[in-house]
């Protein structure tokens, strides 16, 4: 059954711009996305929206929802109250393109920061032997649809654009997290370099990001968390311990 | 207006799978190449993949190997398939997966530590390999991190990151340009701004995916618009088979929102079942004649294969799509649905919850977020959706070179022939690494067996441009959103999953009142990040593509895959023979009919002679030297 709702929109381009209301039917089991392609067809057929697959899985339609970082193809219409005006405005941390789409270019910079994974020289395609259980701790960060939320939440860079040059965000912690914990990995020092060249020192784990992860990704316990505490994670870690066959040495200063 | 210029040796459209593996293989041979897609990088299509990428690599059953592949592929597309395109597809597969790995893949293991592979339909052995159930979303991030790790090293060598692949995000190209004959360039703008946007290319590779997005109920993403198949048309190149399109049987069904969403295979190879209104599991009424003997037809046996598949014979649900498909729509059909139109899928009588969310998270997280359903309770409704189309443009089998016109490559789901009338699931992804290092690789020698890049004419240019910018200069048209849902409806309802003469004639005279309708498009507000006139640049795509759709179905009288024809219920060996083929003329599409090649006897030799008898003439079969008895 159709129930007409109002959606705050904001709309404005790089020099400025201000919230638009509308009022607009939501269906059963809607979401955000869908009400908002309903106003491009039948009210602002120009309004400005990233998005893709619209199933949560390419981390595209990324935006604020009543001022907090989330998916619009995944917040269900019945999450509000009856009667709730629902504000929708683009991701504060980058610079606005249009309307709900913003300016995502730094993630892709700092992606291209990041050290790549390096397989032992000798390493045969084909050969590679891992156990599930030495896959599954990178495996979690690998579930990364790089919607960017966490990096929006993060409050080093949320508003503070001076930080952004030498913070990589959460989002690339995980990164390195994920190549410092691969089995095959031979790059020594990942987790001295998050240190000091990524920014991880700038992180005081309010966790804000792991709040956000549509993934539900333990960013701060299982990636930042260990990487901080890297003198005791590479000599006393058990499980790595038993589990990589090809370790990697660190050079503890 | 002033127009950015670039130029590259190679320009890729498009970074899915095949796109990106197409750009590594031209990069390591030295070529610069630029990367164009519509959407930002990582976000193609391919990210929403689940199951996994088929390729015989044995580790789960070791009697695999690329015969069984090819033959299981073969069967699937019920023989429709350009061999030799199927033959390098089941045997490069492997290496394939492995240089995934290589290059930081961590796909789920096996016990023994190799890469893990499961069930599938269609596949004799377990051979998908896969991680959980976002295989795709591997694949797209390693072949985004493997052009990162090029890039690092041009960073190295030459102080310039960006010297040799360059990547252009959210740049939509709109006309392939034709010079002398070759293809010389592209032609596109930026969303961000609107800015017209002009490449001049050695060798164009289109890599732009589906076309899902012209029928209603789709799992595609909106990219699925047919963007590749139309600028090859509009260049000179051909379509292929364009009548087979791959409805899959499981789409979620509820609530409408959506509808279409994918529901992964791996739900049946992983036990599930599929039931109707009375509690039948309605699949033992629907194992065709040509399967009969590969299908178990009681439940005890489909129960024990889980357990045991060298003794019994895998259960009816594991079916190839077409079938499984046609069957859910029957059964709706018959009276026998479940309460939103769609049939029961259920999991969680098979496996423990701890284990279902384990091995199918992204499912578990989807009903549960979507439709308040806990799959590991509760039954999913499901129901079939437009998913992967098998036609596409005509290739040279072992360059992707497109036939038609020079410099021009397409691999992926872009290109024809591999799967014939019917896909198997996993085929896809390899396909994409498979022919998307071929594409490459053919781009590379023509560029190296040609040296000079045409040059393009202002002409040239001027048409482009001027195409461009129509929707603009209409006013007080009609609005695209409104074209696109009746053009979807059209789709669905006329050149839907089961299909009549009738209503495909029906379909092509609405088609032609599109066109006069898009015609008249008009868009309201600026360049910048327009959806509105991205949509009415879309449109003309989608009406092209479904033009040759329509066209093709129509020619075929048979049912064959991904074709479902009421009025010719029967396959029929005689269709066999024969492949549609769709080029543009003016501006109408033409339908031709070519001769689909034999299997060379080497390869008809993999089959008993009784099972080609399903598929071949008498006459193709009197000819076959070797095949078993
Ligand atoms: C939900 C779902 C699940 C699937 N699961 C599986 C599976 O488990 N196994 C399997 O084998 N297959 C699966 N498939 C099929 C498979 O994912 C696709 O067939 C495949 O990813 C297509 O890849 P591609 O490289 O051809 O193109 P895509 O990944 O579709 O990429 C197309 C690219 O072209 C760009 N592009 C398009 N038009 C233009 C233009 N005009 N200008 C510039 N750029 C353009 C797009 O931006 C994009 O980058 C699945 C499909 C779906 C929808
Ligand atoms: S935990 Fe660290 S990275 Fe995460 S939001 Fe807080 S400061 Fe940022
Ligand atoms: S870690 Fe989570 S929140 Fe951050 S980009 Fe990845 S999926 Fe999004
Ligand atoms: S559209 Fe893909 S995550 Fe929302």
């Amino acid at each position: 059954m159709a129930r007409p709702i109002k959606l705050r929109i904001w709309r404005g381009n790089k020099d400025g711009g201000d919230f638009h209301t509308v009022t607009v039917d939501a269906n059963e089991g809607e979401v955000v996305l869908d009400v908002i392609h309903r106003v491009q067809a039948t009210q602002l057929p120009d309004l400005a929206v990233r998005w893709n697959c619209k199933a949560g899985k390419c981390g595209s339609c990324s935006m604020e929802i009543n001022g907090k970082p989330r998916l619009a193809c995944m917040t269900r219409m019945n999450s509000f109250e009856e009667g709730e005006t629902i504000t929708v405005t683009p991701l504060r941390a980058f610079p606005v393109i249009r309307d709900l789409v913003t300016d995502v270019s730094f993630n892709y910079k700092k992606a291209m920061e990041i050290p790549a994974y390096a397989p032992p020289a000798n390493l045969k395609p084909g050969e590679a032997r891992m156990e599930q259980i030495d896959v599954e701790r990178s495996q979690e960060f690998r579930k990364c649809i790089e919607c960017f939320l966490c990096q929006d939440t993060c409050h080093v860079i949320r508003d503070h654009e001076e930080n952004k040059k030498s913070f990589a965000g959460p989002r690339f912690f995980i990164r390195i997290a994920e190549l410092d914990m691969h089995p095959l990995d031979t790059l020594r020092n990942r987790k001295q370099t998050a240190q000091e060249n990524h920014g991880l020192g700038m992180c005081n784990i309010t966790k804000c990001c792991t709040e956000v992860c549509p993934e539900h990704i333990r960013i701060t316990d299982n990636a930042i968390i260990p990487m901080k505490e890297r003198v005791v994670d590479v000599k006393y870690d058990p499980v790595r311990w038993l589990g990589s066959k090809i370790r990697k040495r660190e050079d503890i200063s | 207006m002033s127009i950015e210029r670039y130029s590259y040796d190679v320009v890729v459209i498009g970074a899915g799978g095949a796109g990106l593996r197409a750009a590594v293989e031209a990069r390591e041979a030295g070529f610069k190449v630029a990367i164009i897609c519509k959407s930002l990088f990582g976000k193609a299509h391919t990210v929403m993949a689940e199951g996994g990428i088929a390729a015989a690599m044995g580790n789960a059953n070791s009697s695999d190997n690329w015969q069984v592949h090819f033959r299981d592929t073969m069967r699937g597309g019920k023989f429709l398939n350009n061999w030799r395109m199927a033959e390098l597809h089941a045997k490069e597969s492997p290496e394939r997966v492995w240089e995934l790995e290589m290059w930081g893949a961590l796909f789920d293991r096996t016990k023994e530590g190799k890469i893990s592979q499961r069930n599938f339909g269609g596949h004799e052995y377990p051979r998908l390999a896969h991680v959980g159930d976002r295989t795709g979303l591997e694949l797209i991030r390693t072949m985004q991190q493997r052009i990162v790790a090029l890039q690092q090293q041009d960073g190295k060598n030459n102080g310039d990151m960006e010297s040799h692949i360059r990547v252009f995000a959210e740049v939509t190209i709109t006309d392939v340009l034709v010079e002398n004959g070759k293809a010389a360039g592209v032609y596109g703008y930026r969303r961000e701004d609107g800015s017209e946007i002009l490449f001049e290319a050695g060798a164009v590779v289109l890599a732009t995916g589906g076309i899902g997005k012209s029928f209603k109920v789709t799992s595609n993403s909106w990219e699925g618009t047919g963007d590749g198949h139309a600028l090859a048309l509009r260049a000179g190149g051909k379509l292929i088979d364009m009548e087979f399109v791959q409805f899959h049987p499981t789409g979620m069904v509820w609530p409408p929102s959506v509808r279409g969403i994918l529901v992964t295979e791996s739900v049946r190879g992983d036990g599930g079942v599929l039931t109707n209104s009375e509690g039948r599991r309605f699949m033992f009424d629907y194992i065709p004649e040509v399967f009969k003997d590969k299908y178990a037809d009681t439940e005890a046996e489909a129960d024990r294969w889980y357990k045991d598949q060298a003794n019994n014979r895998r259960p009816p649900e594991l079916l190839p799509r077409d079938e499984v498909a046609r069957a859910i729509n029957s059964e709706v059909k018959a009276g026998r649905g479940s309460p939103h139109g769609g049939v029961f899928l259920d999991v969680s009588k098979r496996l423990p919850a701890e284990e279902i969310k384990r091995r199918l998270p992204s499912m578990w997280h989807q009903f549960k977020e979507l439709a308040d359903v806990d799959i590991t309770e509760q039954p999913m409704e499901v129901g079939p959706t437009c998913h992967y189309v098998m036609g596409g443009v005509q290739v040279e089998p072992d360059t992707a070179a497109a036939v038609g016109l020079q410099g021009l490559f397409a691999a992926g789901e872009v290109a024809g022939g591999m799967h014939g009338s019917n896909r198997l699931g996993g085929n896809s992804l390899s396909d994409l690494l498979v022919f998307g290092r071929r594409a490459g690789m053919g781009a590379v020698a023509y560029l190296k067996g040609n040296a000079a890049k045409p040059t393009l004419s202002e002409g040239t240019i001027k048409r482009a441009q001027e195409r461009l910018n129509e929707p603009f200069t209409n006013t007080g048209g009609e609005n695209p959103y409104t074209i696109h849902q009746e053009l979807q409806q059209t789709t669905n309802d006329l050149v839907g999953i089961i299909r009549t003469k009738k209503e495909l004639e029906e379909s092509l005279e609405k088609l032609a009142k599109f066109r006069e309708r898009i015609k008249n498009v008009s868009v309201s507000g600026g360049r910048e990040f327009n959806p509105g006139f991205h949509l009415a640049l879309d449109l003309e795509n989608m009406l092209l593509v479904s033009e040759c759709m329509a066209r093709s179905a129509l020619t075929r009288e048979e049912s064959r895959g991904g074709h479902t024809r009421e009025d010719f219920p029967k396959m029929d060996s005689k269709w066999r023979q024969v492949n549609n083929v769709s080029s543009v003329e003016g501006a109408s599409v033409k339908c031709v009919q070519e001769r689909a090649k034999m299997l060379p006897d080497e390869l008809a030799g993999l089959f008993e002679k009784s099972e080609l008898a399903k598929y071949f003439t008498e006459d193709e079969l009197a000819g076959v030297k070797g095949g078993s008895n």
